[in-house]
């Protein structure tokens, strides 16, 4: 076990490497750059910055630059925001991101497990179908059509709830975006519980547990539900992707301080460090929490463990 | 004189699934509804009595949708008209969605029948990068793509689907395995067919049920990547449209003029569902566990 997790995250290694030199020479190879401003800088200001900043080195002596700082954990200054460091840019807004998105994962793993296994145990009937059309209604609606109507609603009509902000976490803030962001979540893990809780209970090995005389309620939570997990499980690694894009829409409608919002502004702005640290940073986090799941459905599922 | 037997009608795997699907009435709803909306954001735009980037002068900005004046869906804040937006922005949210998937198709397809036919050594590779993209947040690079390149529409075509194409291609790679092993596949290779015209003649035809259900599926996702990116500001270019521009658009104004945001909404989600229901309908149709 303890062999193969060391070789998962050897493999992780190379997939880091590729994400790493295709965001950069990508960045670089657009046109503009971090110094392009409306009014111009006059070349001396403009070849002193590019000194500062290294621009004026080779891509390729600026790549080897930026890994040997990255293998430190220094993902370099900001060019737009002055004095700041993309660490430190992170280290702020990161907890709010994750504060909103785990949040959604929670609410999506919890709330989207009980409806599919609900659905599954009245298959067929008035509540699975009433559930099943409630996911695809989850699934249709993106979750940045799904955040302004509900703004529409809960804050312009009803006044319920703030319409955005975020008032330091306060949990009335918390509300809107932590649903909008976890909604498709929830009915994808919704449909997936309840079609493989419906193929686990026709094993027939459930059959052999109600034929003891077990209680339905030992026979799905203690029987059953394990292996109906493993789909939802493989599938957590592509959920925490679309929470962390969803995000960058999601913290942009409702005005919330995290590091999404600063991707599509780094990148149109061409702050090429900032960019880099946001696409590695949350590019190692996908990685890292496709590797725990690998780890987790080792855990879960005896036939799934190397030999 | 004994009559000759009659041969046995045969019924294909088309006919079959088309009787299975029939019976779905979701799927079947799913698809008239799409049918009349897909005709409607085709023929539409001919007939609206507005064109889609024409500023009315006369009428009042953001006007309230009415049926007895010629706004239907009412005017944007810059006095457009609404009706005609909503279905130019359809036909480039619908047009993204079939030309992208049909890239992500072409890429996935080749790339996993390939993997699969060849297996060994080959597939380890091939598989191997298809895990290693799979693990990377590719959203990024779509949005990166977009900003750095400028919004052309056959960059979103390309950007999309070259994103897309991860699950086609192991889906179709596990399929390829198995048809690998089957007989006509080794009466292909004694007469002497080359490996390429075995994928494409033999290989390819037998994978159409899991690609067209597939295609279905995908066909959502991708107007989903779009919309995202048009409501961030990169897709299309004004006054062309689409319908993540027109949501976005509408968000912006939402207390004045919530028409702007609703129709165009009810539209987008209206396509997807259909699509959803229909790809739902064509899996149990063509999935021969349920047979």
């Amino acid at each position: 076990m303890l062999r193969y997790a060391f070789i998962r995250l050897l493999s992780a290694i190379p997939a880091l490497l590729i994400l790493i030199t295709l965001t950069f020479f990508m960045m670089r190879a657009a046109p503009g750059g971090p110094f392009d401003r409306e009014r111009d800088v006059s070349p001396e200001v403009r070849a002193k910055l590019e000194q500062a900043y290294h621009l004026d080195e080779s891509l390729w002596k600026q790549y080897g630059r930026y890994l040997t700082a990255l293998s430190q954990g220094d993902l370099g200054p900001s060019f737009k925001y002055g004095d700041r460091s993309v660490n430190e840019l992170i280290a702020v807004g990161f907890p709010v991101s994750l504060k909103i998105g785990g949040l959604a994962m929670l609410l999506a793993l919890l709330l989207g497990g009980a409806l599919g296994i609900v659905a599954a145990l009245k298959q067929n009937g008035v509540i699975d179908y009433g559930v099943m059309t409630l996911a695809m209604v989850g699934i249709s609606i993106p979750n940045y059509v799904f955040a302004p109507l509900a703004i529409l609603l809960f804050a312009v009509t009803l006044g319920w709830l703030p319409a955005g902000g975020w008032n330091d976490g306060a949990l009335s803030n918390l509300v809107l975006p932590v649903l909008a962001l976890a909604a498709p979540q929830v009915a994808y893990i919704a449909r997936l519980m309840r079609g493989s809780m419906i193929e686990v209970l026709h094993a027939p090995y459930i059959r052999t547990a109600r034929a003891k005389g077990l209680s339905e309620r030992v026979v799905i939570l203690r029987h059953a539900l394990r292996p109906a997990l493993l789909p939802v499980l493989s599938y957590l690694g592509p959920a925490s992707a679309g929470i962390i894009t969803g995000s960058v829409v999601i913290e942009q409608i409702f005005g919330i301080p995290g590091i999404g919002r600063y991707f599509v502004t780094a990148a149109l702005n061409r702050d090429y460090t900032v960019v880099m640290g946001v696409v590695i940073f949350y590019g190692v986090l996908v990685i890292l929490f496709n590797f725990l799941v690998d780890l987790l459905y080792g855990v879960l599922d005896p036939r799934a463990r190397p030999q | 004189m004994s009559r000759l037997p009659q041969p046995e009608q045969g019924r294909s795997l088309w006919q079959d699934a088309w009787r299975r699907l029939r019976r779905n009435r979701a799927a079947l709803v799913a698809m008239i509804v799409l049918g009349a909306l897909v005709a409607l954001v085709i023929v539409g735009p001919w007939f609206a009595p507005w064109s889609y980037d024409y500023i009315d002068f006369d009428g009042d900005w953001g006007a309230a949708p009415s049926l007895s004046g010629s706004h239907w869906f009412g005017t944007d804040s810059l006095g457009r008209d609404l009706f005609a937006r909503t279905l130019q922005g359809g036909r480039i949210s619908l047009l993204v969605g079939f030309v992208a998937t049909l890239v992500s198709l072409l890429i996935g397809v080749t790339w996993g029948a390939v993997a699969g036919y060849y297996g060994g050594r080959i597939d380890n590779v091939m598989m191997r990068i298809v895990d290693i993209l799979y693990a990377m947040p590719f959203m990024f690079f779509v949005i990166l793509l977009m900003v750095l390149f400028g919004h052309h529409l056959v960059l979103i075509f390309v950007a999309i689907g070259a994103v897309n194409w991860l699950d086609m291609a192991r889906i179709v790679r596990g399929q390829t395995l198995s048809l690998r092993q089957k007989e006509f596949v080794a009466a292909a290779v004694t007469s002497g067919l080359g490996s390429g015209a075995i994928i494409r003649h033999h290989i390819v035809p037998n994978l159409l049920g899991v690609v067209v259900v597939y295609a279905t599926l995908t066909i959502p996702q991708v107007i989903l990547v779009e919309s995202f990116l048009s409501f961030l500001g990169l897709g299309v270019q004004e006054p062309a449209t689409s319908w993540g521009m027109l949501v976005n658009d509408g968000a912006r104004e939402m207390e004045a003029t919530p028409w702007a945001l609703i129709f165009p909404a009810a539209f987008l989600a209206t396509t997807l569902f259909c699509f959803n229901f229909i790809g739902d309908g064509l899996r149990d149709a063509l999935d021969p566990k349920d047979r």
